[in-house]
């Protein structure tokens, strides 16, 4: 597989490191709000087709990144900053 | 008894080089371009092996990567290779080879006694029988049955042969330089694209090397003559593609001709893939198939015009398809008469005509009855209404070709059933993906050179302005004709009709299968072992397939076939491994401060990827009396250690405070500049992620220390935070990890050692409190002094570039001599810890909450931190967790021991118990041993007799749960 860095371009997975679910969205630091922060943590969707990701390449920039992949075929749809 | 000669004849070897190599202890000759194999046909020999369970007598069957027979230990000096295909092994000089799974010799092998047992050894018979009559039985069986069966033996020795690995890239690659791949990779290279080659042979050609045609020569040399002459294609022969995977990586496994490795695995990223693997022929299933002399009709022709060898007098072919006939024409031109049982009632006209024209008798409508001669066919019984029995040498037989379908379906692409063709060809090609000639069941030799043609123009738009290839000048293709035949073989002879040969898998078997219900394909192939060979049953599946099809009543687009995997072809353990063996297995981290250490007596310790120094020979020779000694040192006097491996990180920029505040759980807003604080960190799940010490150097920038083990987490986490979430937050973090370097001198005498090697700087309990931080210049290099304490002793940390970490190391050494300063290793350092009650990674199991730590009064009430909404859930606040606590050895002699087991005094001892140990070691205070652990409910426990139980060693020791602060609970040591 082939993960395209926004800030060095295309290299190969193993410069990277897989970060998690980016589909959803980080409660905001001080909410207190246990349901939410659960629901953040803990319930995810397991789909077999395009998926929104985190993305580090941690052997390269550092740089982390979303980028949509099919987790069916592992094709790269997009990616963002 | 020999079946076969070398004849006067034009071919692929080199008459005059001469290759000398050993079978089975005896020299024997070849030329140079035989393969083993064809070598040893030349030679007369057939008998080359013995089956795998019934330990038949065996010889060649085909003449290429397909072989499940002849296959031989090799070897070249001491270092010798199980299973090595002798029909695809190119004939070096000075090689030996061995036939395996014969005791005491391939001619006379005790083991064939398992013939005579055949109805014993039928499919699923081992794990009928050999159950009972104990529950273990089968574990005591197994080694013999395994010794009794089986191929070549692997190396018991280490591989000490040099495998490289290799990463390239290119446009196109080309699987197979049959006439398809010739023409596509031709096509392809005249765009200047970057085009690769691969081919699995040592000769480029595929079935045009078979084929005896001088126009075809000359079009082949004609075309490897361009690409030879194209500076952007790599030409690989002897290189097999293993397997594609994701985005087109092909796993290339390369033997080169001349090179220090002995192979180079190559993982290719190519644009597009062309593949022109071919077909495969298949066997006819009929009794007494597998004798010697029994071969594919396909290998008699490569055998003829390849390598020039011949049957001596006289062939016989079966065949139910038009192919087989170019082998009974080109034996019979080469004066080898020729008998052709066709199990077709019908032929087209040119073909008689042609047998007609060379005295060829064809009896239609008719197979193979029966094969006389046991280590050497003799002759022929055919079935039908032409039951005659004919002497002969050899017999060819052919029921059809299946299309090397193996890479088109590592994608996940079933291969559909084409019915005009009696074969599986690519159920379709990914994007990016082609095909040509016989893989997509295209049988004819100018349709697979304009197949590949197509293919390259359809891989590489910039194909449109090349001109057109040009054609060999041969007649134009016949039409392929088949008529499958699954099964050949008469009712009572079925035990003796073999599908897969490498397994010995008969048609009863299969048969077999189906009574007992094992019906779907991956079934039948688990239960007899079918194709599980290392030849994963190249020749056998698919007839295979179509007689459980057949049993079932199913068309074979419904049955389907097993799964297509990598590797094509067995590969060399060392190929995959590449160089990363032993000391290249992982890298290997170093202090800066490493050299001094081997220098000066350190026995190492490998902790994650760290070399760490884990005591000292000063100490003593073993690390169980060395750290009491370094531990006592710290205690009474003052010792060094090298902590560079420390986390380090630097926090810089206007909101860093704000940011450290948000990550610990401690507040970290208001930390005064000068000052440390030991802070600790949750993930979002509220299980502690980490904890260290961190200070803060001035308004906008702090040093964070992490533990060893998890500073490259940590690292990451801010960087995801800053970079991901908190992006209005202005502040940089930058790893200093290996950038600098650390001690720590620890011990009632550490100031004083202190003022020896910076006499110049007022280090005074006043200047520098406890958790107090102090930069200065010492020789012009930057020093970084942190009063913190791990061992609980007044201690210090001092920091500096990992440039001059050897330098200031020696310098507090020599300053601190007449103190009797000494360093103190790894076992020491966390032994100390686990006085001071200290955790650290072993106690730290990605499960604890603060609260089962004792540190859930650390975290800000009045803030917020990361991890504070889900640290308070209710699983992580239910009173029984597995929580820390101190324990004391209650036992004189007995000893505490890491990972024991712990159960509450009454308990039976038996199950996973309450808790287990996470760190012991001798306390040098207390002079007994202690421990950290992990007990269900904790410290609510204090007190209470526990049992250490330890069954590895059938140990139970009595314990005491207590405070796992073991010395100095008032931290008087640590202000003083």
């Amino acid at each position: 597989m082939r993960v395209p860095c926004p800030h060095c371009g295309e290299r190969d997975v193993a410069e990277f490191r897989y970060g998690g679910d980016a589909s959803k969205m980080r409660p905001t630091h001080d909410t207190g709000d246990l349901k939410q922060w659960h629901d953040y943590k803990f319930v995810f969707d397991n789909p077999k087709g395009p998926h929104l990701e985190y993305w580090q390449h941690v052997y390269g920039c550092r740089q982390w990144f979303k980028l949509n992949r099919n987790t069916a075929t592992n094709e790269i749809i997009g990616g963002e900053k | 008894m020999t079946a076969f000669k070398r004849i006067d004849k034009q071919s692929h070897i080199d008459r005059t080089k001469l290759i000398s190599f050993q079978f089975d202890g005896k020299m024997t000759n070849g030329f140079a371009g035989d393969t083993l194999a064809s070598a040893l046909l030349a030679n007369g020999k057939t008998l080359l092996g013995r089956s795998f369970k019934y330990h038949r007598p065996r010889g060649i069957i085909g003449a290429g990567i397909e072989e499940p027979n002849a296959l031989f230990t090799t070897g070249i000096g001491g270092r010798t290779e199980p299973n090595t295909i002798s029909t695809t092994a190119e004939l070096k000089s000075g090689i030996t080879a061995k036939s395996q799974n014969a005791w005491p010799s391939l001619n006379f092998d005790l083991m064939a006694v398992n013939q005579l047992l055949s109805p014993l050894f039928g499919a699923g018979f081992y794990y009928k029988t050999f159950m009972g009559p104990f529950k273990k039985s089968w574990m005591m069986y197994e080694p013999i049955i395994r010794k009794a069966a089986g191929l070549g033996a692997a190396l018991p020795d280490l591989d000490t042969a040099r495998y490289d690995m290799r990463y390239m890239f290119c446009d196109v690659l080309v699987i197979g330089s049959g006439p398809a791949g010739l023409a596509a990779a031709v096509t392809a290279a005249r765009t200047g694209a970057r085009v690769v080659l691969a081919e699995q042979d040592f000769e480029f050609g595929g079935s045009i090397l078979s084929s005896g045609s001088e126009e075809l020569e000359r079009w082949r040399k004609t075309q490897i003559a361009e690409l030879e002459k194209s500076s952007e294609v790599r030409l690989l022969k002897r290189t097999t593609a293993q397997g594609i995977y994701d985005d087109n990586l092909v796993v290339l496994n390369h033997t080169p001709e001349s090179h220090s490795a002995l192979m180079i695995t190559e993982q290719l990223r190519a644009r597009t893939i062309i593949m022109a693997t071919g077909a495969i022929e298949r066997p006819l299933v009929f009794a007494n198939n597998d004798r010697p002399g029994v071969m594919l009709a396909s290998a008699l022709r490569t055998y003829l015009n390849r390598f020039s060898v011949a049957p001596k007098k006289r062939a016989v072919i079966v065949t139910n398809n038009d192919s087989a006939y170019a082998t009974a024409f080109d034996l019979a031109e080469h004066d080898v008469a020729v008998t052709v049982a066709e199990h077709r009632s019908a032929l087209s006209g040119d073909l008689l005509a042609k047998a007609a024209q060379l005295g060829i008798a064809i009896f239609p409508s008719c197979g193979i009855s029966d094969v006389v001669g046991e280590k050497q066919m003799r002759a022929v019984r055919l079935s039908g209404r032409h039951a005659v029995t004919i002497e002969c040498d050899v017999l060819g037989m052919s029921g059809g070709w299946s299309p090397a379908v193996h890479l088109t379906s590592h994608g996940g692409i079933k291969p559909k059933f084409d019915e005009k063709i009696a074969a599986f060809i690519p159920g379709g090609f990914a994007k990016s993906h082609f095909g040509a000639g016989a893989v997509k069941g295209t049988f004819g030799l100018l349709a697979a050179i304009r197949e590949g043609e197509v293919a390259a123009r359809a891989a590489l738009p910039e194909c449109k302005k090349i001109k057109e290839l040009d054609l060999p000048a041969i007649r134009e293709d016949r039409k392929y004709s088949i008529q499958p035949i699954w099964n050949a073989a008469e009712k009572a002879n079925e035990k003796y009709a073999f599908v897969d040969f490498q397994n010995d898998v008969t048609v009863k078997d299969i048969r077999g299968a189906h009574q007992e219900g094992y019906l779907s394909v991956e079934h039948l192939k688990r239960y007899t072992t079918l194709g599980m060979g290392t030849d994963q049953g190249k020749t056998s599946n698919i007839n295979a397939l179509a007689m459980m099809a057949d049993l079932r009543g199913l068309a074979m687009s419904q049955a389907g076939t097993t799964t297509f995997r990598p590797p094509y072809s067995p590969i060399t353990v060392g190929a995959i491994a590449g160089r990363t063996v032993a000391a290249h297995f992982r890298p290997k981290r170093l202090s800066p401060l490493h050299d001094w250490h081997v220098n000066n007596g350190a026995t190492f310790i490998e902790a994650g990827l760290w070399m760490r120094a884990w005591y000292y020979n000063w100490a003593g020779n073993t690390p169980e009396a060395a750290y009491i000694k370094e531990m006592e040192l710290v205690r009474q006097n003052v010792g060094i250690a090298d902590v560079s491996t420390l986390g380090k990180i630097d926090v810089q920029g206007p909101d860093a405070a704000e940011f450290l505040n948000r990550v610990y759980v401690n507040g970290f807003a208001k930390l005064p500049v000068g000052r440390a604080r030991y802070g600790v960190m949750l993930n979002d799940d509220g299980v502690v992620l980490d904890d260290g010490t961190t200070s803060r150097i001035n308004d906008t920038q702090f040093y964070m220390t992490t533990t060893t083990a998890q500073a490259g987490e940590v690292m990451s986490w801010l960087e995801y935070l800053l970079q991901m979430h908190w992006t209005d937050l202005d502040v940089h973090v930058t790893s200093l990890t290996d950038q600098w370097g650390g001690m720590a001198v620890s011990g009632p005498n550490s100031r004083r050692a202190l003022q020896l090697a910076f006499p110049e700087i007022d280090i005074t309990n006043e200047a520098l409190p406890y958790l107090g931080v102090m930069d200065f210049k010492f020789e012009g290099v930057g020093v970084r002094v942190l009063r913190l304490s791990f061992s609980g002793e007044l201690a210090y940390e001092v920091h500096c570039s990992a440039d001059y970490t050897t330098a200031l190391w020696e310098h507090i050494l020599n300053a601190a001599a007449p103190l009797g300063i000494k360093p103190y290793g790894l076992e020491a350092l966390a032994s100390l810890r686990i006085e001071k009650g200290h955790v650290a990674g072993a106690d730290l199991d990605h499960r604890n909450t603060l609260d089962d730590l004792g540190l859930g009064k650390m975290a800000g009430k009045d803030k917020a931190y990361i991890g504070k909404e889900l640290r308070f859930r209710e699983d992580c606040q239910a009173p029984e967790r597995w929580s820390l606590v101190g324990i004391e050895c209650m036992e004189d002699g007995a000893k505490l021991r890491g990972g024991a087991i712990l159960f509450a005094a009454t308990d039976e001892i038996k199950g996973h118990g309450r808790g287990y140990i996470t760190s012991v070691t001798w306390s040098t205070e207390l002079n007994k041993y202690i421990a950290l652990a992990l007990y269900n409910g904790g410290m609510k426990h204090e007190g209470k007799e526990i049992i250490c139980a330890f069954p590895l060693k059938n140990e139970n020791v009595k314990a005491r749960i207590v405070s796992p602060h073991f010395i100095d609970k008032q931290g008087e040591r640590l202000h003083a």
